[in-house]
């Protein structure tokens, strides 16, 4: 099977990872902590609650107020309000209902009094490997045990101070809708919270039997979708702190050039304007307004230094890329002996694939308010003193985000306060900390609060793209159309080599090869290797991460032979997953749902796509026409099992979601180089999919006992190939480059 | 010079730059954040305010342009007979998922609603096709369009 990629950022901070395991077996007994301490020396956000990443002006979902903290996830009011504290990153995925239910079910809570609160940065919220972050579909899949182990020493601890009160046996004791319960005694969580605060934390908390579960695997309302629906949900480009200054950078138009000099004259002479000033980005314009701040930059007159990217052009990466594909690259994965075979069959097929650069064009662009204070006074202790750093933004990882501020503000972590606010997109672009160094960097420099703000344009040029890649196959069929041998060369771009170099091992990065490494195919000879080039262009994470694009070489590789066996393109990936019964089952769903049996209706055509990421396995059937060349998308048939759902209608909303995502990145998603530069700017340029072309889209989930898979994600790889293979089936065309904008779709 | 415009039903007076957009004249100097920024040169509809029952794109509209106008934001717009409806359908179908571009969603959709009481699917797309989406929750807003369509019938 896959062993899928873990989280890459969190080795990150494999020096934390003493500190965090020590956190973590003591985080029931540390009280107290960051949360409290930073409510009260906060401040007040635009909406003048305390600025806690919450659910302002929502009525679901709010936190009580004034609660007794049990733990850091569990918070209980005396009128049996129940606060649950997440400590993963909302950005539309869904998790802050989603670890809600897992703590309200494992408490025994009664749903319709429960709250949700934004968890600080705290690694007692972090992932097994020690670090809090958002990504790789890993939140349900990672992070659920903890939640359920901190729900069970809460609900121990209610019972223990219930079983003391009555003077009774706490393990006859029951729990039931935030009530304990013995005999024809009963009394609520919140008449109990205070005592139950005061109890010994027990070790090894029982966990509910799943036949239990009365909240998982139900779908309530998500409580972000209120605040979501009348502009009161505050993201970081809506965070206000009194005197802040609003700053945009004018930042290299060559990645890593540096500032020769500048001229700033007329810049001071916006009015509203206060400060040009040089950091490590670029060179800040600070003002009292936005439009100011941007006005100002425009008069900004900037020499760079000369760089030795200033030629580079994607034209030029690939042809270092095509010369890298000529020699062997490091073998990631081998059966058999794949070159051998090939060299003698006599039915053998070649291909080259390549994939483009890909920006994540979050709906909010980059954004951070940042304040370093040095020697304020401590709330509530008279003399006392402290040095902090607030940062307040749509992160999907506290703990870089506190990193990033310790580095660039000089401070400990302990003085670091992460207020993460409603992420407006993420998509891995917001796994990064670019934008929190550069505004804690310029708060320091000009001793004030201030907010950075990107434009569109600063944050397509400014990106981690999608590796751009470029794949040489070689298959052999035998005499009954199967392969018999699978050779695939991949040349692209290291994404761990900045972001985890201790991740690479043997000069492998992983996060180049999943979803190509390892398939669900049975083939006795396979050779998968990885060439990396390393360019100036600055690559990240991107939803589904080496899937997104492996899936639609291999997945359209795959096709190919089918093509060539003159088989079925369904049954060929059928048979080839006999041993594979999970994956099996969700092909077999999807073609079932799609009727793939059966003739699509007249001038439609279909093809289907098999994915695995983030341990979620997605199946797709994707229906289009194409006339005169004009391709459209009727609808795409999805079957995913991601194991447990927790939130099944968050599953299937995520699916779409994915899938959307998916269409984008094939029909539109390009971004180019020029002279070193982005050429592409805005969403003139760099178009996305609009309502008029989407697709119906249906969802179906296997259903089973397995434990959660990823969610988030693993939508988005099957849907390039299944997309290009009904635009084969449809014109003859097979499509192995992307975006199909760039494609003449008229011949065949 | 101040500018003096209505907005959300009331007089508003804003001494700022006249060629600043009505964007960052909302957000900045009055405060209203529910209205976003999301491209600066109308192309993706995260900005759309109603200008005289109009929607338009803030990011590219002076504020100059709406002296003695009636301007109405998302935080009021929800709070109409029509937006209220078109809400509670974003909220029964549970549409959003970052939730960054539905203010604009919304906006869009209710001067669709005020004016057109049976939106078909190509009503709808032409109507919302000035709104982006990254989460790509569009057919769950052509949903709830429908939707509070049939409730308004």
């Amino acid at each position: 099977m896959k062993n899928s990629t873990q989280n890459p950022m969190e080795n990150l901070m494999e020096n934390r990872n003493a500190k965090s395991n020590a956190a973590r077996r003591g985080f029931f007994k540390s009280s107290a902590g960051l949360a409290s301490v930073v409510a009260f020396q906060l401040g007040l956000n635009s909406t003048g609650a305390w600025a806690v990443a919450g659910v302002p002006g929502a009525n679901d979902g709010a936190a009580a107020k004034n609660p007794q903290r049990i733990n850091p996830f569990i918070k209980i009011s005396a009128d049996n309000r129940i606060t649950l504290v997440v400590g993963q990153s909302e950005m539309g995925q869904g998790i802050s209902t989603g670890l809600a239910m897992v703590l309200a079910d494992e408490l025994g809570a009664d749903w319709s009094t429960v709250g949700w609160e934004q968890a600080p940065n705290d690694l007692a919220f972090a992932l097994p490997g020690g670090i809090q972050s958002t990504g790789g579909s890993g939140s349900q899949r990672r992070l659920m045990p903890l939640y359920r182990r901190g729900a069970a020493s809460a609900r121990e601890m209610l019972v223990a101070a219930a079983a003391k009160q009555w003077n009774v046996n706490a393990k006859l004791c029951r729990v039931e809708n935030s009530f304990v319960l013995f005999g024809d005694k009963k009394s609520s969580f919140g008449a109990l919270a205070e005592a139950a605060a005061k109890q010994p934390v027990p070790n090894e908390p029982p966990l509910k039997d799943r036949s239990a579960f009365n909240i998982i695997g139900t779908s309530p309302k998500r409580f972000d979708v209120p605040a979501k629906t009348n502009g009161s949900a505050e993201y970081g480009i809506d965070v206000k702190i009194p005197g802040m200054k609003i700053a945009m950078v004018a930042r290299p138009p060559v990645f890593g050039a540096q500032v020769a000099s500048f001229d700033a004259t007329a810049a001071k002479k916006i009015k509203g304007v206060t400060n040009v000033v040089e950091i490590a980005a670029g060179v800040a314009v600070v003002a009292d307004n936005t439009w100011a701040a941007m006005k100002g930059r425009e008069q900004l007159n900037i020499k760079w230094k000369e760089n030795a990217a200033d030629k580079v052009s994607t034209a030029s990466i690939r042809e270092q890329f095509i010369a890298a594909s000529k020699a062997p690259g490091i073998k990631v994965r081998e059966v058999g002996n794949a070159a051998e075979v090939i060299g003698k069959s006599a039915n053998i097929i070649e291909a080259v694939y390549e994939t483009p650069y890909l920006a994540h064009a979050t709906m909010e662009p980059m954004n951070c308010t940042a304040w370093v204070q040095m020697g304020v006074k401590t709330r509530g202790q008279a003399a006392a003193q402290e040095d902090r750093c607030d940062v307040w933004t749509g992160t999907q990882s506290p703990s870089i985000s506190e990193n990033s501020a310790v580095a660039a503000s000089g401070l400990t972590k302990h003085q670091v306060h992460i207020h993460t606010k409603f992420l407006g997109g993420g998509f891995g672009r917001r796994s990064e900390l670019d934008f929190v160094a550069e505004a804690v960097e310029l708060s320091k420099q000009l001793n004030a609060p201030v907010k950075i703000i990107w434009t569109r344009e600063d944050d397509m040029r400014h990106d981690f793209y999608r590796p751009m890649t470029y794949n040489v196959f070689k298959a052999a069929l035998d005499d009954k159309g199967m392969p018999s041998a699978w050779a695939h060369r991949i040349v692209g771009s290291s994404i761990l080599a900045r972001r985890a170099p201790q991740n690479i091992k043997n000069g492998l990065d992983g996060s180049s090869t999943e979803g190509a490494s390892t398939l669900p195919y049975d083939v006795p000879n396979f050779l998968c290797e990885l060439a990396t080039v390393n360019t100036h262009v600055p690559v990240g994470f991107w939803r589904s991460v080496g899937s997104s694009q492996n899936a639609f070489i291999t997945e359209g590789f795959v096709d190919e032979l089918a093509h060539l066996a003159k088989r079925d393109p369904f049954e060929y990936r059928r048979d080839l997953m006999a041993k594979h019964p999970r994956q099996r089952a969700v092909l077999e769903l999807a073609a079932e749902k799609a009727n793939w049996s059966k003739s699509a209706p007249v001038g439609r055509f279909r093809g289907i796509a098999f994915a695995e990421c983030f341990g979620g396995f997605v199946a797709q059937v994707v229906e289009v026409s194409v006339n005169a060349g004009n391709l459209k998308v009727h609808k795409v048939v999805c079957a995913a099992d991601v194991g447990l759902a927790v939130h099944p209608e968050i599953v299937k909303a995520q699916m779409q979601s994915a899938i959307v995502t998916g269409l984008d990145a094939a029909r539109y998603g390009r971004i180019t180089i020029e002279n070193g530069a982005v050429v592409q700017s805005n969403f003139h340029d760099y178009p996305v999919s609009r309502i008029g072309d989407i697709p119906a889209i249906e969802v179906y989930l296997t259903g089973n006992d397995a434990a959660p898979g990823g969610v988030g994600e693993p939508g988005t790889p099957p849907l390039a190939p299944a997309l290009c293979n009904a635009i084969f089936a449809a014109t003859g065309k097979r499509i192995r480059s992307l975006p199909l904008s760039q494609v003449d779709l008229t011949k065949a | 010079m101040p500018i003096t415009f209505q907005l959300n039903g009331k007089k508003q007076t804003l001494d700022v730059a006249p060629d600043m957009p009505l964007l960052w004249a909302i957000r900045d100097f009055v405060g209203l954040t529910g209205t976003k920024y999301g491209c600066g040169m109308a192309l993706c509809g995260a900005c759309t305010v109603q200008v005289n029952g109009e929607p338009v794109r803030a990011c590219v509209t002076p504020v100059n342009s709406i002296a003695g106008k009636s301007v109405t934001t998302i935080e009021a717009m929800v709070e109409t007979k029509v937006g209220k409806v078109v809400r509670d359908a974003w909220i029964e179908a549970q549409v959003p998922q970052c939730g960054y571009c539905q203010s604009g969603q919304i906006m869009s959709a209710t001067a669709l609603l005020v004016k057109n009481k049976k939106p078909t699917d190509s009503d709808i797309d032409s109507a919302m096709a000035g709104n982006i989406c990254r989460c790509g929750t569009y057919n769950m807003i052509r949903g709830a369009i429908k939707d509070a369509a049939q409730k308004l019938a």
